[in-house]
């Protein structure tokens, strides 16, 4: 069944004129993904990559009957489009550019949730759900499709995860990327939940790195409600306190947020943790198994 | 960004938050002249973009302008944290009654700003929480609400305010909340927020953090930016795009992906090894940007191996491959480089760097096949030398 998306969902491309959100667009179609449109301010009529471009994400709404979005807006104007999107009644948001003002996204958070809509990001590589649907930047040839849900704030280390797994035959059901700012969407006990519920999913790799208290709230939720098996890994063991390590979320601030609390939270409740991307795959080689 | 102590607190007095009298000085001869006119007795605060400068002895109080003057030589030059003192921000002395605590931040668990207020001030806020937490009091302003009086009443209340202090407090977080908004910062904070024995309340301290990425929307703020406090390789990598933290091991490390970053250089710990950086190239990096960031991790001369650990995704191996043979071929690496290439185009990237090796007879160029075997092998190098 998989989760967030699949191949019914048909998105539209905010940006899709720009180099990016061209590239991308091609990608997703290329992968199966239904892309109708697209969404450029003052590049209305015109098409690309087969696919009408509007003014606004409303008509590309009421002509194409859009119900998601992936937003490759530049970072000033990122944050408009998100609202633009909610507005006009788009329910899956996924929200890839860098780099937005924090403001922004406080605001963007708030009417995201008032709505009852779904954002992944800002700062992440998208969702795919394996063999059916892709919104994002994730390189679809790794991926195999299968049973293990991905979640993760980290875009390159899920890549090399799923490798792992894809190597020793392990398929994916859904993978996530929820995105490396401090204020996103989607968190990870919002797709635990979601993977909890999902037929197709089995286990969950779960991926986080340091700053904030996430994989805590997460370790959290496991305990209390989750009957699938998490096998966790987290980045930033040898992360010098106060430095931003690339992400904007990624700092240990106060003494807050350093892997070792993070592993120890995972631990404490029975979820077992990788010490490095390949150990995670045998771990969840040896669970599945077992 | 962080601002300097006199930075932020000239933006505090133009909203109408009183500071001390106080000027900023860039040798010991001007904090003595500064000294003499504000009558001999003053405080020395060393401006580093670090917390705790206090107990490392980067605030001192002097009675006289010699004695201003005697300290001021030995707190120019002085090395706080790894911070060089550059300026000095000479204060007039304050007749302290009582210190308190008033500050914002960012909360990332309720997606709000946390107003914090204590009625002890001075040391840091963890500190406080932990020793007195019967007088301190958070609550959560939502960002599209707004902050409410009866939010402020009841932090007062509850961190124990005295009753006296509450309407000019009020007055205070409210300022505070409008200098955290216009300035879209991630953090600010009066620490002490002191009554003087003349019943005066004073911003003693100031810190005023503004979010980088709306510097765009800010350009009187971003010239404030002191890049004299950034260290040399790290603003150079950021004039490069690259985003670069500079460590104290002897691996250079090259990943593309942040969360690869960190997780390559844990793996080097693992190990046994240090790593001396952490680098991300980006997703998508071209060959020049690779060439870059081999020239940055070379100026760090305590390194003794690169390991560049690469998953493509957006990012193609072959054009990490001619990155590495460019730079190769236009400067001289002296230390060895372990190079791992995984993902997208990978087969094009190895033969690109197995060519090379061929041609050019380079022995320095290790190939593996992964992250984990990179990691073993460039802690090898890296105790070898």
């Amino acid at each position: 069944m998989a989760i967030i998306i699949d191949e019914n969902t048909k998105a539209i491309v905010q940006g899709i004129t720009g180099s990016q959100g061209k590239f991308h667009a091609k990608r997703m179609m290329s992968y199966g993904t239904q892309i109708v449109g697209g969404v450029t301010p003052g590049k209305g009529g015109t098409e690309v990559l087969g696919v009408p471009v509007f003014d606004t994400v409303k008509e590309a709404v009421e002509e194409m009957e859009a119900n998601a979005s992936v937003i490759f807006v530049p970072a000033p104007f990122a944050g408009d489009a998100v609202m633009e999107a909610v507005d006009a009644g788009i329910e899956i948001i996924v929200t890839i550019t860098e780099g937005i003002p924090v403001y922004d996204e406080l605001k963007v958070y708030k009417k995201v949730k008032s709505e009852g809509r779904i954002m992944i990001g800002p700062n992440c590589p998208g969702v795919m759900s394996v063999g059916k649907s892709h919104l994002g930047i994730m390189p679809p040839q790794i991926f195999s499709e299968g049973n293990v849900g991905i979640v993760s704030r980290s875009g390159t280390l899920t890549y090399q995860v799923a490798y792992n797994l894809t190597k020793l035959g392990i398929g994916q059901s859904t993978v996530v990327g929820i995105g490396g700012d401090r204020i996103i969407g989607t968190n990870f006990v919002d797709v635990l939940e979601m993977f909890e519920k999902d037929n197709q999913t089995d286990l969950v790799v779960f991926i986080g790195e340091i700053g904030g208290t996430d994989e805590e709230e997460a370790a959290k939720f496991i305990e209390e409600n989750m009957s699938k098996p998490v096998v966790g890994y987290i980045a930033g063991i040898t992360a010098p306190p106060g430095k931003r390590m690339g992400h904007a979320g990624a700092i240990i601030e106060g003494g807050k947020g350093t892997a070792e609390s993070k592993i120890r939270a995972l631990n404490k409740v029975g979820v077992e943790v990788g010490r490095t991307p390949m150990e995670v795959a045998e771990i969840v080689n040896r669970t599945l198994k077992g | 960004m962080r601002m300097h102590e006199y930075q932020a607190k000239q933006i505090f007095r133009q909203y109408g938050i009183p500071t001390a009298k106080g000027e900023l000085a860039t040798n010991p001869e001007q904090v003595k002249e500064i000294a003499e006119r504000f009558g001999g007795k003053i405080v020395l605060k060393s401006q580093v973009l670090v917390g705790g400068r206090g107990r490392a002895g980067g605030i001192k109080l002097a009675n006289t302008s010699d004695e201003a003057y005697e300290l001021a030589k030995q707190m120019f030059g002085m090395v706080i944290k790894g911070h060089r003192v550059e300026k000095v921000y000479v204060e007039e002395q304050l007749k302290i009654e009582m210190e308190m605590y008033v500050g914002f931040t960012i909360d990332r668990a309720s997606k709000g700003f946390a107003l914090i207020v204590s009625s002890i001030g001075g040391m840091d806020i963890e500190e406080i929480a932990v020793k007195h937490p019967d007088k301190i009091a958070r609550v959560t302003v939502d960002p599209v609400y707004g902050l409410w009086d009866y939010q402020i009443r009841d932090v007062l209340y509850r961190s124990d305010m005295p009753r006296e202090y509450h309407k000019e407090v009020t007055r205070i977080i409210k300022t505070l909340y409008s200098i955290l908004i216009h300035n879209e910062a991630e953090l600010t904070e009066i620490n002490p927020l002191v009554v003087t024995k003349d019943g005066v309340m004073i911003a003693a301290d100031a810190r005023l953090n503004i979010d980088e990425n709306a510097l765009y929307r800010h350009p009187e703020l971003k010239k404030l930016k002191d890049y004299t406090e950034v260290d040399q390789t790290e603003r150079i990598a950021e004039e490069k795009g690259l985003n670069f933290v500079k460590l104290d091991g002897n691996i250079g490390v090259i990943a593309n992906g942040a969360g690869m970053s960190m997780s390559t250089m844990d793996l080097i710990y693992l190990e046994g090894g240090k790593p001396a950086n952490f680098l991300d190239v980006g997703g998508g990096a071209s060959s020049e940007v690779v060439k870059e960031a081999v020239s940055i991790i070379l100026m760090d001369k305590n390194v003794k191996v690169i390991f560049m650990n690469i998953f493509g995704g957006i990012t193609r191996c072959d054009e990490v491959a001619k990155g590495l043979i460019t730079a190769f071929s236009e400067m001289e690496i002296p230390v060895p480089v372990v190079l791992r290439l995984a993902g997208t185009n990978e087969g094009e990237g190895r033969k690109l760097i197995e060519r090379f090796i061929r041609e050019k007879s380079i022995d320095t160029i290790h190939v593996v096949e992964t992250m984990e075997e990179g990691a073993k092998k460039a802690v090898q190098f890296g105790k070898e030398v």
